[in-house]
């Protein structure tokens, strides 16, 4: 009796000691940024949301803001459709050498973002490219891709196959197979692929800290005002960046998930 | 739109396995062609064939008169009834239908037209707006044959389309098929391992077994005067009688059995000559009561074994006086009564005995599964 009390007590604990360790820093992040004070450290002084105010009309943060979701929308676009043309290239055709292919498409995963952000830098000024958010959005296509690929080529099976091959056989050509069957056939697994990518793109920080010159992300933006101490501003633009990538992975969660299980 | 198919010589080689071996066979304008055998023995790579989905690795084939040797899927004038359907879910049954017109560039009010009205063809019109996961499976048959024959083809293939159907529904969807098949009057050409559904729908069974034809004739014809003894088995359930072939007269040939001599009306020629193995086929239902009208022979007597009821007959074992190791398969009529140990006697109409050339091969599946 007592020790199921007291194993019922243990697992609670640890489940609150688990989620504390993983949530609190947001928790604080958040909570601290309706701090009315000037820092975002206890005592929590009471609530106010004059830093939100102060965020939203900074227009540096504000563009930053706006080329973050440039850079992340775009990205992920790009590499989805190579993703999903590298993927239904492999999974459809006989390929030379297409284990050593699909092992070079995933590889750049299990890179650090510090080495490809470098390798990129140096590529880009040997082939005489200045700095920009092109150039931050090149690094997330670099990183993104493999993460596309992986996806769509798990979800590319044999009974697909067969829907194309009888689409073929009903007159189409290779592109309208591709963009008409397959892709829309396909579509809860590239939606996926295209949400985490944007989320990914979001928060990134090293490549575009590295690949970026005048114009920067968000991330970026905030690293430059971390610089001059922390505030209760630094925090409210930090909840928003959690915001956006709860609100995306919301999104996902509603639209992917619940589509795939419809079906 | 209909057209004849004609295939010549036409060989599959995949590395060192010969799919299909020296295949030559033509096929009219509007008929409806089954092809029949055990899986592995060719049925489908001829069908890939004729879809251009597989080109032979030998031969020719014709359709309409026009060589199809370098002519893609998509242009040929065939469509494909897939056996797992391969409708597009993300489609509505209408769009699915419309598809190959949308390939054709075909207007959209005219396409959608046409669309309902082979789902109206096929039982679906109030369904047009469905998905093809709402359906069951009988159903989404019927939307991929409107979608095979929405684009008007000349000739219909069909890959073991109602296998993944149950035996009802099956025989239900047979009798459909026909009847579409003779209302458009499209070439059909039908793949199935079943040989009572190829009996059901063919005007001429093509049976194959290992890359060859076996035999090609209307169901009648395959059935009761089958040409090898791998049709004969595999047309349904048949007794084997290994014999000699004795002499011919101008009325009758004779056959040395262990059952004793038989004496048949000589129905075909086919170059047998004194001393040659041979093999009768009796079919189980052939067997007669010995008094009555017609022509009668008999194999002796033989011992009742054992008995099963199956509604239109009695299937009993039989065990002849002059060769106790054989067993025969007879249908006794329903109102007779089987009593193991009895003993009856083996009368036959001798103009329903198949003489086939050989002896069948020892043991045959057919004899395992008796």
């Amino acid at each position: 009796m007592i020790s199921s009390r007291l194993s019922k007590l243990a697992s609670w604990s640890y489940l609150i000691a688990l989620y504390g360790f993983i949530f609190l820093p947001v928790a604080v992040l958040v909570l601290f940024s309706f701090q009315d004070g000037r820092l975002p450290v206890p005592p929590f002084n009471g609530a106010t949301l004059k830093w939100y105010g102060e965020v939203f009309s900074d227009s540096r943060l504000m563009s930053a803001l706006t080329n973050s979701l440039m850079v992340a929308i775009g990205s992920a676009t790009v590499a989805c459709v190579l993703g999903f043309c590298a993927a239904y290239g492999l999974a459809r055709f006989v390929l030379p050498a297409s284990r050593l292919q699909r092992g070079l498409l995933i590889a750049p995963m299990t890179v650090s973002y510090l080495i490809i952000a470098l390798g990129l830098l140096t590529t880009f000024n040997w082939l005489g490219v200045s700095l920009s958010l092109w150039t931050v959005g090149i690094g997330h296509v670099v990183i993104n891709l493999p993460l596309c690929f992986a996806i769509i080529y798990a979800s590319m099976g044999d009974h697909q196959k067969n829907i194309e091959r009888a689409a073929r056989d009903l007159g189409a050509a290779e592109w309208q197979v591709m963009t008409q069957v397959s892709a829309p056939m396909l579509m809860p697994s590239i939606l996926a692929a295209f949400f985490l990518s944007v989320t990914f793109s979001w928060d990134e920080f090293i490549i575009a800290f590295l690949l970026s010159r005048f114009d920067v992300t968000l991330p970026v933006e905030i690293w430059s005002m971390l610089r001059s101490g922390l505030n209760p501003k630094t925090n409210a633009v930090g909840s928003v960046v959690f915001l956006v990538s709860v609100a995306l992975l919301l999104i996902l969660e509603l639209i992917v998930f619940r589509r795939t299980a419809k079906k | 739109m209909t057209a004849p198919v004609s295939i010549r010589n036409a060989t599959k080689i995949f590395g060192d396995f010969t799919a299909l071996d020296d295949i030559s066979l033509e096929i009219a304008a509007g008929e409806y062609i089954v092809l029949l055998g055990p899986s592995g023995c060719g049925k489908t790579t001829l069908l890939s064939l004729l879809g251009g989905f597989l080109s032979p690795s030998s031969g020719t084939i014709e359709i309409n008169g026009k060589d199809m040797g370098d002519v893609a899927p998509a242009k040929r004038p065939t469509t494909t009834m897939f056996q797992d359907y391969a409708l597009f879910p993300h489609m509505s049954l209408r769009d699915n239908v419309a598809f190959g017109l949308k390939m054709r560039k075909v207007g959209k009010a005219e396409r959608h037209a046409k669309a309902e009205e082979l789902l109206d063809m096929v039982g679906l019109k109030t369904s047009a707006n469905k998905k093809p996961h709402e359906l069951s499976g009988g159903q989404r048959q019927r939307v991929a044959l409107a979608r095979a024959l929405a684009v008007e083809p000349d000739v219909l293939l069909l890959d073991e389309p109602l296998g993944a159907l149950d035996l009802k529904l099956r025989r239900q969807m047979q009798d459909e098929l026909k009847a579409i098949q003779k209302r458009v009057g499209t070439t059909f050409v039908h793949v199935t391992h079943d040989q009572e559904e190829s009996m059901a729908i063919a005007d001429r069974i093509v049976v194959m077994n290992a890359g060859r034809i076996e035999d090609v004739g209307s169901p009648e014809n395959i059935y009761m005067q089958p040409k090898t003894i791998f049709t004969a088995s595999f047309m349904g359930e048949v007794n084997f009688i290994p014999g000699t072939f004795e002499s011919a007269t101008d009325s009758t040939i004779s056959v040395k059995t262990p059952l004793g001599t038989v004496e048949l009306p000589e129905f075909e020629c086919r170059g047998f000559v004194p001393g040659a193995s041979v093999t009768l086929a009796i079919r189980p239902e052939h067997f007669r009561a010995s008094t009555g009208t017609g022509p009668r022979i008999t194999l002796g007597k033989a011992k009742v074994e054992d008995g099963s009821f199956f509604g239109t007959h009695h299937r009993a074992h039989l065990s002849p006086l002059d060769y106790p190791n054989m067993t025969i398969t007879a249908h006794m009529p329903q109102s007779a009564i089987i009593e193991p140990g009895a003993w009856v006697e083996l009368t036959l109409d001798p103009t329903s005995v198949v003489v086939l050339h050989g002896h069948p091969p020892r043991p045959t599946p057919e004899s395992a599964a008796l």
